[in-house]
């Protein structure tokens, strides 16, 4: 009986130090405050649109979580400029037409994978460590912006992109959420089920080890982060149809998010160990944050230092790190 | 005994890669630009270089130690509306906001310090969550850029004593700081927490305050570069400095100190970060179309930081 309880008990703890159930239930807790608070924000319509706002963190944290599963002090903080070029790139390509639609998604895509195989090759090669690699990619991507535009924004999202991102396609469900479904279980699949993914794992959790049994680690780090800015500049190019035309710092603010992101979905920061779906509930959970101190009306000021509290908070709960005693 | 020598010349080596670049810059910098050498010139550009000089220096003792802040900036940014609100440009008052802006960076770096050692989290998104926090209580204390700095600030900042700018003069007294700190029991444990966390706790050394102290340190320092941010510009503002943290960063790297820690030195980041304010200052006067300018100089920046970290690795290699 009682060796019963305590195995129950066990169980329990363990599903609540999952970071991946514990951030669905910081979620569902802010969104319960949020509807207690301000009646309507639990509503159906409120947290469709919570769940679109989300969507585009949420897929730029993608990328983000494979570079960090990728190990070797992984990070890529180029990807907020990278979704901000794709968006620009796309907009002027797309110029509002549906004929160029094609045209603009494949370029500014060709382009985000371009930068992220210089990022990639930077690392592997010439062994620049990925903050610093990405660091200095950030700045050359806002030149990039800069050159290309003139400091002026111009062009416009094709109207097929627009009413896909933010057209209801069923149970008044905007179509981006549909999108950003479809990556979570394809991302999660390429993660368990294929050989990159296993590989990702592997070069993640030990390199030596991976790299004696047979998988090409350089090959591995280097497709991360391809796929990290591929993505990153897909984020941007849904973003571009949510808000039709572009600014010149249109995703900029999402490069930390995505960390946090990764971080509260209990990815390890040290790579190998954790996924996408945790990722997914990290943007969530970012995003159900700055709308409730929106909704709450409390003035600019406090909400930023709100938001860094709890931010604070939710990694204490489970991002510490062990003791050197131990 | 040998192993010291080969120390002492890794130290050597290891700044090479940046003294070649800060000669580099000074060479092309004073071809491009004819008055670079003149004493305006230098007063001028070193009142825009201090800050970032200054906050180098900061990271770099939190980096040495094995840790990483985000947020110098956002540090930066409070104590300067915070210097200036209790200033309220008074001439009488110098004094008090130098003591204010160090207090309040360093009770900052003490919160980072805290998180970080105590509670054992992620430096990287811990420093981003403590960033917003006082970019948020900057814009409580002054919602938008305004107040007056004390004259007298502005007008000795500009000016030279016996020759010599007093923004020069700065960078040399900090500089001269971190020569006295690098002295210091602190600081060799700074080096031994950097290097090997778990080899330093077994020797006794304390890693949990030593980790805390190297942000409460970079705080006090990030307070010091709010006052020569002020006197350069006049006036608060509680945007200041959201590049200031990853440019510091960006120093770091050029002058030679290694982010997973143990390594290299403020020297070597103050050379870092003077470097990267002048390469801004080649592209300006080489010429480059102004929508290139920036594209130029994170090319620039980013050859730098490949070069420093490809000496620095062939270096450890060895």
């Amino acid at each position: 009986m009682t060796t019963l309880a305590l195995a129950q008990g066990a169980r329990w703890k363990q599903a609540l130090t999952n970071p991946i159930v514990l951030a669905s239930v910081i979620a569902i807790l802010l969104v319960v405050i949020g509807q207690l608070v301000s009646p309507g924000f639990g509503s159906y319509g409120q947290i469709i649109n919570l769940l679109r706002v989300a969507s585009f963190l949420g897929i730029i944290a993608i990328g983000q979580t494979i570079v960090i599963l990728a190990g070797g002090e992984g990070i890529d903080l180029s990807v907020g400029k990278v979704a901000t070029f794709a968006a620009i790139i796309g907009s002027r390509v797309m110029d509002g037409h549906d004929a160029n639609l094609a045209l603009g998604l494949l370029v500014p895509l060709a382009v985000a994978a371009a930068i992220g195989l210089v990022n990639g090759l930077g690392i592997v090669y010439l062994r620049i460590p990925p903050f610093v690699m990405t660091l200095g990619m950030l700045g050359v991507v806002q030149g990039l912006i800069l050159a290309y535009t003139g400091g002026v924004a111009a062009g416009r999202a094709a109207p097929a992109l627009t009413a896909l991102v933010n057209g209801r396609l069923a149970l008044s469900i905007p179509g981006v959420l549909f999108v950003w479904l479809l990556l979570a279980i394809a991302i999660s699949l390429l993660l368990h089920r294929t050989r990159f993914g296993w590989n990702l794992y592997a070069v993640g959790t030990n390199r030596v080890a991976a790299e004696l049994s047979g998988i090409s680690v350089n090959r591995t780090v280097i497709s991360a982060y391809v796929t990290s800015a591929v993505f990153a500049g897909l984020g941007g190019m849904l973003l571009l149809g949510y808000t039709e035309s572009v600014f010149l710092d249109l995703a900029d603010q999402y490069m930390l998010p995505s960390v946090a992101a990764v971080v509260i979905g209990g990815t390890l920061i040290s790579g190998g160990i954790g996924g996408y779906a945790g990722s997914a509930i990290g943007a969530i959970v970012l995003t159900v944050l700055e709308s409730l101190l929106t909704t709450l009306d409390i003035p600019n000021a406090s909400r930023t230092i709100v938001n860094g509290v709890v931010l604070l908070l939710l990694l204490a709960l489970y991002g510490r790190q062990r003791r050197l005693r131990s | 005994m040998s192993g010291m020598l080969d120390r002492i010349r890794d130290v050597r080596v290891g700044a090479l890669a940046t003294w070649a670049l800060l000669v580099i810059a000074v060479v092309l910098n004073a071809i491009l630009q004819p008055t670079f050498f003149s004493l305006y010139s230098i007063t001028s550009n070193f009142a825009t270089f201090v800050p970032l000089v200054l906050v180098a220096i900061a990271q770099a003792i939190v980096v040495v130690g094995g840790g990483l802040d985000l947020s110098l900036g956002a540090i930066v940014a409070l104590s300067s509306v915070v210097a200036v609100t209790v200033m309220g440009g008074e001439d009488g008052r110098v004094g008090l906001g130098f003591a204010v802006a160090i207090a309040v960076g360093a009770v900052c770096g003490l919160v980072n310090g805290l998180v970080v050692a105590v509670v054992r989290l992620q430096p990287l998104i811990v420093t981003f969550a403590t960033a917003s926090i006082f970019s948020g209580s900057a814009l409580v204390v002054m919602p938008k850029p305004g107040g007056t700095v004390p004259p007298v600030m502005t007008g000795i900042y500009r000016t030279a004593v016996a020759g010599v700018p007093v923004s020069v003069l700065a960078v040399l007294v900090a500089v001269c700081l971190w020569l006295v700190l690098r002295q210091t029991r602190l600081m060799r444990h700074v080096y031994a927490v950097g290097g090997d966390p778990g080899a330093a706790y077994a020797s006794l050394v304390p890693v949990t305050r030593t980790r805390t102290l190297t942000y409460v340190i970079a705080g006090a320092f990030s307070g010091l570069a709010a006052m020569a941010l002020l006197a350069n510009s006049g006036s608060g503002d509680p945007f200041v400095g959201a590049d200031i943290a990853l440019n510091s960063i960006a120093a770091v790297v050029v002058g030679g100190v290694a982010l997973r820690g143990g390594r290299g030195g403020a020297v070597g980041a103050v050379v870092g970060a003077i470097v990267l304010a002048m390469a801004a200052n080649i592209v300006f006067f080489f010429d480059v179309p102004t929508t290139y300018r920036q594209l130029v100089n994170g090319l620039v920046i980013i050859g730098a930081l490949a070069l420093s970290v490809l000496s620095s690795a062939r270096r450890a290699a060895r």
